[in-house]
């Protein structure tokens, strides 16, 4: 760890991707991360190594294919219309079970939208996205000090399971300035060797990197290890925060920008006297129902807050069931809502 | 009476190259003969295992089986842009992409063009046989005016369809790519002539000079609805009355 | 002790870069901070705003329902903050270019001629938005002149542009005894 710096998140999302040892990263212009593309476009040739603007999300994507299946760290950036573009190369990077690290900086939507910040992709970074039964770990940075470690996270995650992993940020954390410390870096050579990859077929047999099977018992197969690669992430990597959950009345439910937002919500309110708690899940995929659930035995309501009409909520809802009451607020079309707006929704749900 | 083999010679053989597996094509077919050419190129520059071959979408998808070399198979039309980041990631690896038709000149239009463009120093093998083959005999970028194609049941209309793309001519106008040509495997010397160009292609990379691009006129003797024999003289009096063969461009 | 500033004005006035300066100022005072800007096309004229929070605690919230303070360097922007601001809040004027009085009689308000300090006491009219900091400073006493200085220069330099820091200097000095 350095000095402390006052860096944009957009900034600290390329600046860790590099420190994680990304070889290569591939993009296509899009606001609101067009910094996190300069940047990278400023450091990675001046370290040796590769930076390019393709062509199109699609072909950039593809370039992410190529360099995860050679083995190396590799990383692509966008913003919502970027990433549905995107999604093509994402089915095919999780059926050919490829590490890399895929950025969103969530904007409003759907269609064109706006470059407001919203979190309205939730459903599309968690439920798979493009064509197929697959998933990718999503993580859910609430500050540019987090979007910096999970992005570190993300590299050594993707490794491990051999996985797209994304990163689900916004427009205003993208933005935003906050001091950060970065983490060391990593020599890209200090990696272990990826035994799997395409580096030439010298003195053993050829690897190939496909996510095709024409017989149905040997799809079935590649599902079936999927599916159980799932279960053991599932199993080892859920990530939240809880504050002030310990005997709080009602809990709010909130991951991302919002997530950071509700922190002062539960400072205001509970300098009124009302007893709030939040549930911040930082891992959106695995999404931590267990914890969730098990929160749910003692709080009478949990209060889902986003920026969407209602996408986590239903993850929500799948955890807490009947336990608790699941009521929601969320703003679309780029709408921040403000701690003073969940304040008084918290009230609407208390005795 | 017969001879016994030990008293005889070899004198063609499968190229060490290739593994033992079963082409899929059908006969007549000239994607077995252009896999047979590229493995005798990979033995002859000895490069077969620093090479990565790219598998596309179509009649070729299992391209992957066919070589002792690493293969990626990719998402279809985004061969180039698989290529770029296989050769981006590990220069020291010899990268080439082999597509047909509707993969390089259609669906991969923009990841064609813009790796040529860039000047990827990789291989590409274009492999133009007019339709698609996979899929049941569909019109394709280069499909004939006139053809008769499944979706052009009264032949290839320009009015509605368009003419077919000289792509690699359009290619051939970038600043970049080192060699250019079109190549096809109707006779024997046009066999020997595109076996040159392939190895110029391959020398070309191994030498860092840049991109390369061979397009090579095919066959589809299943969804023509010709014979073998009469497929090749349609290449050979008619396909290349609208694609002619030469060297486009050859800044080696 | 949580403190929450607007910098608000035209495109080109330079409220981006003084924010940014005011939350490096603050992070290297000791204090948790954030800048957030308004991004999109007005960062390409029209009007630009951000919003910077100040705080001894880690900072929730990087956006706010009352700032404690509103730097309004045109009309426009005093149009739309002035409802946005927590009783009490400071609101540092350019008389310049806002030819009104405040509204609201529960806030604080200094006025200063950004545009004429600029021109003719610094020397240089690019340098309004050091004058507004300065007024800023001088009127809330968020942070010491001093620390906005270091972080003015510091700023400065790493752009490549350290002649200017003598300039700025005097420009906040300016802005800080116009206050």
């Amino acid at each position: 760890m350095g000095e402390r710096l006052l860096l944009r998140g957009n900034e600290v999302i390329a600046e860790a991707a590099i420190r994680a040892g990304c070889q290569c990263y591939f993009a296509y212009p899009i606001t609101p991360q067009a910094e996190l593309l300069e940047h990278m476009a400023n450091n990675m040739p001046r370290l040796g190594r590769t930076f390019i603007q393709a062509e199109s999300e699609l072909a950039a994507i593809s370039m992410v294919y190529g360099a995860a299946g050679a083995g190396v760290r590799t990383m692509t950036s966008s913003s919502s219309p970027g990433i549905s573009l995107k999604q093509e190369g994402i089915s095919y990077l999780a059926g050919a079970n490829l590490p890399c690290v895929i950025v969103n900086v969530v904007r409003g939507g759907p269609g064109l939208g706006n470059i407001a910040p919203s979190q309205c992709d939730y459903f599309q970074a968690t439920k798979g996205g493009g064509h197929g039964d697959y998933r990718l770990i999503v993580l859910g940075p609430s500050t540019v000090p987090e979007a910096g470690e999970l992005t570190m996270l993300a590299f050594e995650l993707a490794d491990q399971y051999r996985i797209p992993v994304m990163i689900l940020a916004d427009g205003l954390l993208g933005q935003m300035m906050e001091p950060v410390e970065l983490p060391d870096p990593i020599d890209p050579a200090s990696l272990p060797a990826k035994e799997w990859a395409t580096t030439g077929a010298k003195g053993r047999a050829p690897n190939i990197i496909l996510s095709f099977e024409m017989d149905p018992e040997g799809l079935k197969q590649i599902n079936d290890d999927l599916q159980a690669k799932y279960r053991t992430i599932t199993k080892n990597e859920v990530r939240y925060e809880q504050t002030d959950t310990d005997d709080a009345d009602i809990v709010i439910a909130a991951y991302g920008t919002i997530g950071r937002i509700c922190k002062s919500v539960v400072r205001m309110a509970r300098a009124e006297g009302i007893k709030v708690g939040l549930f911040r899940p930082i891992t959106l995929w695995p999404f931590p129902t267990e914890p969730l659930k098990a929160l749910s035995e003692r709080v009478d309501t949990i209060l889902s807050v986003e920026m969407s009409a209602g996408q986590m909520w239903e993850d929500v809802r799948l955890a807490v069931a009947e336990r608790a009451k699941t009521p929601f607020y969320g703003e679309t079309g780029g709408i921040v809502p403000t701690p003073r707006s969940i304040l008084n929704e918290v009230k609407k749900h208390v005795r | 009476m017969s001879a016994n083999p030990k008293n005889m010679v070899k004198v063609f053989e499968r190229p060490a190259s290739l593994t033992d597996a079963k082409f899929t094509y059908c006969p007549g077919c000239h994607h077995g003969l252009l896999t047979r050419i590229i493995g005798n190129v990979l033995d002859e520059l000895d490069i077969a295992d620093r090479t990565v071959g790219i598998a596309p979408v179509g009649c070729s998808v299992f391209a992957y089986l066919w070589y002792k070399a690493d293969s990626q198979q990719v998402p279809h039309g985004r061969a180039c842009a698989v290529a770029t980041g296989i050769k981006r990631a590990r220069p020291e690896l010899i990268v080439f992409s082999y597509q047909g038709d509707g993969d390089f000149a259609s669906i991969g239009t923009a990841e064609s063009i813009h790796a040529a463009n860039r000047g990827e120093n990789i291989t590409v093998i274009f492999v133009n046989n007019q339709i698609y083959g996979m899929t049941g005999g569909e019109m394709a970028p280069t499909t004939l005016v006139d053809q008769k194609t499944t979706t052009t049941p009264l032949g290839r209309d320009p009015k509605v369809a368009g003419y077919p793309i000289r792509f690699s001519e359009m290619i051939a106008t970038l600043d970049t790519p080192i060699y250019v040509t079109r190549q096809a495997l109707f006779d024997t010397k046009h066999i020997m002539d595109t076996t040159k160009a392939i190895k110029k292609a391959f020398q070309n990379q191994v030498d860092g000079k840049g991109y390369s691009l061979v397009e090579v006129l095919s066959t589809c003797p299943t969804n023509w609805r010709m014979s073998p024999v009469q497929s090749n003289k349609h290449v050979g009096e008619t396909v290349t009355k609208v694609f002619p063969l030469g060297d486009l461009v050859d800044r080696g | 002790m949580e403190r929450s500033i607007i910098i608000a004005g035209f495109g080109g006035q330079g409220v981006i870069l003084a924010g940014k300066i005011l939350a490096q100022a603050g992070m290297d005072h000791g204090l948790e901070v954030t800048w957030l800007p308004s991004y999109g096309p007005e960062m390409r004229g029209g009007t630009a705003n951000c919003t910077i929070v100040l705080s001894d605690e880690l900072v929730g919230s990087p956006i706010v329902d009352e700032a404690t303070a509103l730097i309004a360097m045109n009309l426009p922007s005093l149009d739309k903050f002035e409802h946005a601001l927590a009783s009490g809040a400071t609101i540092v004027v350019n008389r310049s270019l806002i030819d009104c009085l405040v509204r609201r009689d529960d806030v604080k308000a200094s006025y200063i001629d950004m545009n004429e300090i600029a021109r003719d006491i610094v020397g240089n009219p690019r340098t309004i938005n050091m004058v507004a900091l300065g007024a800023y400073v001088k009127a809330t006493g968020a942070l010491p002149l001093q620390a906005v200085k270091d972080a003015m220069a510091h700023s400065m330099r790493e752009a490549g542009k350290g002649k200017f820091v003598e300039m700025n200097e005097r420009a906040l000095d300016a802005g800080y005894n116009a206050a």
